[in-house]
């Protein structure tokens, strides 16, 4: 496309001031929070004197970070694999004409638009060990399945199951929103292509496996990348449902980060922190950039 | 096309003007006094109010800003005070709690002003025990005024309960494990605990330390001249790891106020928590020495583990005059009796009008007199936030994991790390 000085001149004013804030605000912050995270910053006021990697030694060294990492990683893959699967299957039954399917679609939308901090202090109770989930159990003589739920501290290997309420919580809210991701997607597998194979003879579940699936994967990729740099972010779900749990059993690296800076007034290593994250992050998001770039020049 | 432009520069004009308003209006005026604080609810905030009508009789005319922050003990308002502070934007004057929250986060950076000139002006000295001035004072500088005190080793018990099984107020350790033997078999949970927020475990175990190592012993352990590694630390680990054997199931997903109200519903029989128990007590209907007794924390008779709330002067505050005219109400006696009685607290002041005080803040105000007073940790007094934070750590895998020998080592190291 050849533009005109003018035009290309116009095109730059209009783009000038967003990436001017992205800038400033997003790789700017990040820089300063690294610098920040090498510096001796303990205390209110500022001080960016060098300290080398003390700060970073003194988080990695810290018990609490090696429950974070491995809370993350186990929080991150049990909650794609039950919010994708789950999503899969409503949109699926929806997608057979379900009677009433405005209704249910909108139903299991609707937990996505309510705040996290909401959902979080509604599980809380829901999970009670006295008063909730439990109490229904034992009523029903379900007595082998109560236990602790987010308050036990016991855990299998480095899987600690207190987790377990906060991941179905967190299901509870996105697999709507994945519904809606399939829905869309099954809406736009042409109709004959599913025709054909059932007339050549094929089951549902072929259909489904070799057909809708392998034609959906880019929705299941999208879904991983949304949800994914949001679980290794996840803070307000988990602050108001659970804090950090006993013996930190669902503490996540955003609320250590909190806490140290603003509670510990450590802001050296509440930086070391956040740099950990942005790298958690970036494992995930890179190569999905990276990908979708090469994908454009292709 | 320049038109274009033009309009929408015009635009951005007219939607930056508010913004220079904005930032012109929030100059300070003169006849203003701004208080930040976490107090937002409750007796807390009418305690509060009740000092200011105090002051706005002395000072008429000037208009006081309540710039209270809610949640989180404080954690929420500290952070906005920290912003507000980097800023170089201070409030006139702010809650802060005396020991080592005010002088190590407030007072080493350099931001507050000494306020010895009105301790000498007002002999606030000669009326407030020098245990209290300590805490306040570095270098014979004092840097806050007191407003009210709470305690941290109390006891609570259900009265209905201890009548029932012929127990009275355990005043040892030993007796304390003799009364929980005694329910526990009669069935009843012996004692509550709401521990979801980490500090009441650190709660209870500053009150047995300081029945393991006494006042002095238990003050050294934040000043270095008492080992971490003390017998009396691993004692104290040992007793919490017996008494939490007799504690509620479900501690880990109740919060202090939830485990006092086991207390008042008989669920449970006692409680180690702040005397701020007393306000949800009162709260719930209950009558002091009918419906429910207390005691020093089993182990601790004769000391004094202290909380307390004080302002301060920041340096750089933008009405000056009034903030100190606020400190001279917050340190007098009328300001202090205004204050207290609403907020279930004892006033510093030694002189204070006893008869608006209920029956247990008045033995707390004669043990306040006489005691031997020590930080509380769990509530910013003896040591600073990283320390505190990184105690309220070790409790919280102690809590779970019970092992003692990992809790001394850890302490330890930590204690090493901030002194």
């Amino acid at each position: 496309m050849v533009a005109s000085r003018t035009e290309r001149l116009k095109a730059i004013a209009v783009v000038a001031p967003s990436v001017g804030a992205i800038l400033l605000f997003v790789y700017v912050f990040i820089g300063w929070t690294v610098r920040t995270s090498f510096s001796q910053w303990r205390g209110i006021l500022p001080d960016y004197t060098f300290a080398g990697f003390d700060n970073y030694i003194a988080v990695l060294n810290s018990p609490r970070f090696m429950i974070n990492v491995w809370n993350t990683i186990f929080f991150t893959a049990f909650f794609l694999l039950t919010t994708i699967a789950l999503g899969l299957l409503m949109a699926y039954i929806l997608d057979k004409g379900v009677r009433g399917e405005n209704f249910f679609r909108t139903v299991y939308l609707f937990p996505m638009a309510i705040s996290f901090v909401v959902t979080g202090v509604a599980w809380r109770w829901i999970f009670n060990p006295t008063v909730g989930v439990n109490a229904i159990l034992q009523t029903v003589g379900l007595d082998a399945l109560v236990w602790g739920w987010h308050t036990d501290p016991s855990r299998l290997g480095t899987f600690h199951l207190a987790l377990i309420p906060v991941i179905i919580a967190a299901s509870w809210q996105l697999s709507g929103y994945t519904m809606a991701m399939f829905l869309a997607g099954l809406r736009g597998i042409p109709a004959d292509l599913i025709e054909q194979a059932r007339i050549d003879g094929a089951s549902e579940f072929f259909i489904f496996r070799k057909i809708l699936f392998p034609l959906l994967r880019p929705i299941v990729f999208a879904a991983m990348i949304v949800l994914g740099h949001f679980s290794l972010k996840i803070f307000d779900l988990v602050y108001t449902m659970t804090g950090s749990g006993p013996a930190f059993s669902t503490d996540f690296p955003a609320i250590f980060m909190y806490e140290r800076t603003f509670r510990a007034n450590q802001y050296g290593q509440g930086a070391v922190i956040a740099v950990a994250m942005l790298l958690l992050v970036s494992v995930v998001i890179v190569p999905y950039l990276a990908s979708t770039l090469r994908k454009e020049k292709a | 096309m320049r038109t274009r432009i033009i309009v929408l520069l015009a635009v951005l004009a007219l939607l930056g003007a508010p913004m220079l308003f904005a930032g012109g209006g929030a100059e300070a005026e003169e006849d203003e006094l701004e208080i930040f604080s976490w107090w937002t609810a409750g007796g807390e905030a009418d305690g509060l109010e009740a000092m200011f009508e105090v002051y706005e009789e002395r000072m008429p005319g000037i208009e006081i800003i309540n710039a209270a922050v809610a949640g989180g003990a404080g954690t929420d308002a500290q952070a906005v005070l920290a912003t507000r502070l980097q800023g170089g934007d201070p409030p006139d004057s702010f809650q802060v709690h005396a020991g080592q929250t005010l002088l190590d986060t407030y007072v080493a950076p350099g931001l507050m002003e000494p306020v010895t000139f009105l301790y000498d002006e007002h002999g606030w000295r000669e009326v407030m025990p020098e245990g209290l001035i300590d805490l306040i004072s570095v270098d014979g500088e004092i840097y806050s005024v007191p407003a009210g005190i709470h305690r941290s080793n109390v006891l609570w018990y259900n009265q209905a309960i201890f009548d029932e099984h012929g127990l009275s107020a355990p005043v040892t350790l030993e007796d304390a494990f003799e009364a929980a033997e005694v329910l526990a078999n009669a069935g009843v949970t012996p004692i509550a605990l709401g521990d979801t927020n980490t500090w009441p475990a650190t709660h209870v175990f500053e009150s047995l330390l300081l029945a393991t190592l006494g006042p002095d012993g238990y003050s050294g352990l934040w000043t270095g001249a008492t080992p971490w590694n003390h017998d009396g630390v691993y004692e104290a680990l040992t007793v919490m790891d017996e008494m939490l054997e007799y504690v509620n199931s479900d501690h880990a997903a109740l919060t202090w106020d939830e485990a006092t109200g086991y207390v008042a519903d008989g669920t449970a029989a006692m409680t180690i928590m702040g005397d701020w128990a007393q306000g949800f007590f009162t709260a719930e209907g209950l009558e002091p020495e009918v419906d429910y007794g207390w005691a020093p924390s089993p182990g601790t008779e004769g000391s004094f583990l202290l909380v307390s709330d004080t302002f301060g002067l920041p340096r750089g505050a933008p009405h000056r005059d009034n903030a100190v005219a606020w400190l001279e109400v917050v340190g007098s006696r009328e300001g202090q009796d205004a204050f207290n009685p609403l907020k279930g607290s004892i006033p510093p002041r030694t002189d204070a009008d006893r008869s608006l005080y209920d029956s247990y803040l008045r033995s707390a105000m004669d043990d306040f007199e006489t005691n031997a007073i020590a930080p509380s940790v769990a509530h910013g007094a003896a040591a600073n936030e990283a320390w505190a934070d990184d105690v309220n750590s070790v409790m919280s895998f102690f809590v779970s994991e019970r092992d003692v020998d990992a809790a001394v080592r850890n302490l330890v190291n930590t204690a090493a790390e901030h002194l």
